[in-house]
């Protein structure tokens, strides 16, 4: 574990970071270890062909709105800061969070996580997913068979089942009263890991147990 | 004189006689294959397996009743030399690499153990059966035991992951099964020739029992090691066949049986020596081999495997009806009783064992579908087969072979389908789903599927990592011609065949284009009544209905991949890939109005497969003439790879300031025609056509000038990358009709 003491280092801030985030050190070493492999050119910084030089993320039907997810409006590149704060989203919701009334909510809250799903929708960033963002949604999901008629209704008929105000949009608030359906469990919008390799490196064993705790 | 006339009409059957009949059994089997597509609901419920045999206990009926015998074709060398091969090649070819890699382990767990702890737990336990004297069956020595144990635990779950397809299983459940029959017919075999050889032994030392044991893992690496090394030896020559595009699927397929053949030479496992051989080269190989070639490689893997496949369940069903059986009531009853035991015995056991592993345990769900889902097939009817005549029982084993395996097909083959969907019936209850959320919960799941992407798999990040960082330093160095930095979107663009993407994008006329349809929504909603539609409880379940069947499936490439009947399915990956482009081509149209704007916005969508990096060196290139730097573009991507360019005419690049000025200076026309024909002298040849077309425009009047070349500017985009000289670039609907001569 000396190693990553050292990596750790040499992260600027990074102590910040994981109280932000709530990530173990471990996980923001190997979240560093990405970003640099990632940024293949050695910036810093990651730009949307980064990104999109992922190729499984290219097969995404939503690929490109998760990628802009990750670039604020304005903001061409990505640093590793706003990586792993972007990424904290996806960490399970803590169930046993003490209920302090200052503190802000943290990353990974019930709420952050909707917030995240909603700006997938919500293109313009007004606060609201009108008709047409839902059916660019629709367009991007369903195979091609589907036609535009089919694809009205559908869009027509989630309006009309979340939209309370009558404002044929879908705000903030009508988004998190849909998604409360108790079949709707926001405790799936989170990374599980994949199969752990029975030989695991020494290093990251250790941290493999450690994080099972978190995790 | 005694003259033999020569007849004017002679029959020289048995010149003919071997080639002819084994082509009309191939016809045969081919015919029976496509008689079950006609009826598609046929396939759903019956697995082909069950189908084949049918065929085949048909035919043999027919046969039987005529007093014919069989070809004896089935012999051990024409089983293990030619038939197997195909098969096995045709499943590590298809194979998945990544999320392969990914299970590694699990998958090996499952087929090594598990195969082991199958033939052992049945032998021990048939043996056991063997000792009471009513079923007479005493003279069947352990070893034999063994033998015939091992022959009926080599699971074949093809018709496993056709209904796992259906009930969208996750993705690790499809590739451990997949991996899982894979490498259980290489310990199959494995296990077979060890206790064939020991069969034949009249006494068993403990000392032999070691050496047969380490045996088994020399020839199993072995086998992978000689793989391997075959694999790239490979990747190498095809770094040469540039020139000689014909021959590389013959190269393929040539090192590809010359590995198993000289594994078989040294008594090393060749099914893993050829499985291990196809994983390593496909990588390389499908970067230096023209597209046409990757096509007929895949093809032509596909087709002789099944054709091989397909003929083994057909002799099972021939030999099922022909051949004497000898019948024992009481061991053939119960070594299906174990076969089943043993297996979902095993499946439990090994679960609890690995799932601590796995951070996405196998549910009981997933267990039962492994367990249930292990259907015996080819393999096991052919090794029972060729069983060496040495072994009394041989007739017996035939027998018990294949009831199990007819069982085991039909029986459970049927029934998985209707048990899994009642198993998945139970847990989600659709109807108290509204759409909202069905709509939600798959964005949810999409997005989660991509931030894993993104994060790259956690544990196995570290192995991966450094073996592509030595990959990219030194293999692709060694083994790929033309060495780019590997852009795996372009990449993907090439596996799927996109530079024909213009006759699919033809046929879908209408639909593709995410942008005419908003707009023409956008018309329509100023139109349409403000007032909210009433939707019936028919209307919804239709909605959901079409929800389940169209909404992309998660990750939906590892499971087209693994179908072991078809080649691998690429239209979803087609259509998502199309819709980036077309909303990538909106953004552009707008941005091409406005010049620089473009580049901007093209760098937002980065869904324009980039081969080079996205750099700022970009933007002005465009507005220059710069026919320099574009030409020789274009000539380089020609040079390479002549045969991609389409008869219909892929786009030239076309700087937009020269047609602007075409546009606005109408009087010196023929000025302007020599100078069009000077830049174009250097596009493709088909563009030729075009441009002549457009001269003849220009003396119409400088309004349609200005609207041809708006229309020019924004289809004919520079583009920035070789590789993407596709017509997947232009809009075809948005084109003004222009009469090629092609």
């Amino acid at each position: 574990m000396g190693s990553t003491n050292s990596t750790l280092l040499k992260i600027p801030n990074v102590e910040v970071l994981m109280q932000e985030t709530g990530f173990s050190p471990a996980h923001i070493i190997r979240l560093h270890d990405r970003f640099k492999a990632l940024d293949k050119e050695g910036r810093g910084h990651l730009c949307p062909h980064d990104f999109g030089a992922i190729k499984e993320l290219a097969m995404n039907p939503i690929g490109d709105r998760i990628i802009g997810a990750f670039f604020s409006p304005g903001k061409e590149t990505v640093d590793f800061h706003t990586f792993v704060k972007i990424l904290a989203h996806f960490r399970p919701v803590d169930k046993d969070r003490p209920k302090e009334p200052n503190s802000p909510e943290p990353i990974n809250s019930r709420s952050n996580k909707l917030k995240f799903a909603f700006q997938l929708y919500d293109q313009d960033k007004d606060g609201k997913i009108s008709r047409d963002e839902l059916l660019q949604v629709l367009r991007a999901m369903l195979g091609m068979q589907v036609t535009d008629e089919q694809l009205e209704s559908i869009a027509d008929r989630t309006i009309q089942e979340a939209d309370l105000d009558r404002d044929d949009t879908i705000s903030f608030e009508e988004f998190r009263k849909a998604c409360k359906h108790k079949r709707f469990t926001m405790f799936r919008f989170c990374i599980r890991p994949g199969e752990r390799k029975l030989m695991l490196t020494l290093c990251h064993w250790s941290s493999e147990l450690q994080d099972q705790h978190e995790l | 004189m005694c003259e033999t006339t020569q007849a004017v009409f002679t029959l020289n059957y048995p010149r003919i006689q071997i080639p002819f009949e084994i082509t009309l059994w191939v016809l045969l089997a081919s015919f029976a294959k496509i008689g079950f597509h006609v009826y598609h609901k046929i396939t759903v419920w019956v697995p082909e397996s069950c189908l084949l045999i049918s065929i085949g206990l048909i035919v043999g009926g027919i046969m039987h009743s005529l007093h014919e015998k069989p070809p004896a074709v089935l012999t051990s060398n024409a089983f293990f030399l030619y038939m197997l091969p195909p098969i096995v090649l045709d499943s590590g070819y298809f194979m998945p690499t990544r999320p392969f890699f990914e299970n590694f382990g699990t998958v090996l767990w499952f087929a090594v153990v598990g195969t082991l702890w199958n033939s052992i737990g049945i032998g021990i336990s048939l043996f056991a059966i063997c000792q009471i004297e009513v079923f007479g069956v005493q003279d069947i020595t352990l070893q034999e035991n063994f033998l015939f144990a091992s022959i009926i635990s080599a699971v074949e779950p093809v018709a496993v992951l056709t209904v796992f397809e259906d009930i969208s299983v996750h993705e690790q459940l499809y590739i451990v099964v997949f991996g899982e029959c894979l490498f259980n017919d290489a310990v199959t075999v494995v296990l077979y020739n060890l206790f064939n050889h020991v069969a034949a032994l009249e006494v068993v030392e403990a000392g032999d029992v070691f050496l047969d044991i380490g045996r088994f893992f020399v020839v199993g690496l072995g086998g992978t090691i000689f793989g391997a090394l075959f694999g790239f030896v490979t990747a190498f020559t095809t770094r040469f066949t540039g020139k000689v595009r014909e021959i590389e699927p013959l190269i393929i397929f040539l090192y590809s049986y010359l590995a198993y053949l000289i594994a078989e030479l040294f008594a090393i496992s060749s099914i893993m020596a050829i499985v291990i051989c196809a994983l390593t080269m496909k990588y390389y190989v499908e970067e230096n081999v023209s597209q046409r070639s990757c096509t007929t490689i895949r093809h032509v893997i596909k087709m002789v495997g099944s054709v091989s496949e397909t003929l083994i369940f057909f002799f099972l069903g021939v030999v099922t009806i022909t051949t004497e059986h000898e019948w024992n009531w009481g061991y053939i009853l119960f070594a299906l009783l174990f076969a089943l035991l043993w297996r979902g015995l095993g499946i439990l056991v090994l679960t609890q064992i690995i799932n601590p592993f796995r951070t996405i345990p196998f549910n009981f769900k997933d267990q039962f579908g492994l367990a249930y889902g292990g259907l015996r097939g080819a393999v096991s009817f052919a090794l029972a087969f060729t069983l060496p005549d040495n072994i009394g029982r041989k007739d017996l084993f035939i027998t018990g072979t294949i009831v199990v395996i007819i069982f085991t097909v039909f029986i459970q083959g049927i029934t998985i389908r209707p048990l899994l969907k009642l198993m998945n019936v139970r847990k989600t209850n659709r109807n108290q789903e509204t759409i909202n959320d069905e709509i939600h919960k798959r964005l949810m799941e999409h997005t989660v599927a991509g931030i894993e992407d993104l994060c790259g798999q956690w544990s196995h990040y570290y192995w991966k990592d450094k073996f592509m960082k030595f990959n990219n330093r030194i293999l692709r160095k060694i083994l790929i011609r033309d060495n780019h930095p590997e852009s795996s979107i372009v990449a993907l663009y090439k596996k799927l065949e996109l530079q024909n993407a213009m006759e699919v994008l033809d046929q879908m006329s209408g639909d593709i284009s995410a942008a005419p349809s908003l707009i023409s929504l956008h018309e329509e909603r100023k139109n349409a009544s403000k007032s909210r539609k009433k939707f019936l409880s028919s209307d919804v379940t239709n909605m959901h209905e079409l929800l389940s069947k169209n909404m992309y499936k998660i990750r939906h490439r590892t499971v087209s991949y693994t179908n072991k009947h078809t080649l691998p399915d690429d239209i979803t990956a087609r259509e998502i890939l199309m819709r980036r482009h077309t909303s990538l081509r909106r953004s552009l149209r707008a941005g091409s109005f406005h010049g620089t704007n473009a580049a901007k916005m093209s760098q937002k969508y980065f869904s324009l497969p980039m081969g080079r990096s996205l750099n700022s060196r970009f933007p002005p290139r465009r507005l220059v003439h710069a026919d320099g730097d574009i030409e020789s573009e274009i000539n380089y991507s020609s040079i390479r790879h002549p045969q991609r360019v389409s008869s219909k005419a892929v786009m030239p690049l076309r700087p937009l300031n020269t047609l602007k000025e075409v546009a606005s200076s109408v009087n010196t026309v023929d000025g302007q025609n020599e100078e069009q024909r000077g830049c174009r002298r250097s596009h493709l040849g088909s563009n030729v056509s075009r441009s002549g077309h457009l001269t003849s425009h220009l003396p119409h009047g400088s309004s349609r000038n200005c609207s041809d070349g708006d229309h020019d500017a924004w289809v004919e985009e520079p583009q920035n990358n070789s590789d993407v000289q596709h017509p997947l670039m232009r809009r075809p609907h948005w084109l003004p009709q222009k009469p090629h001569d092609k």
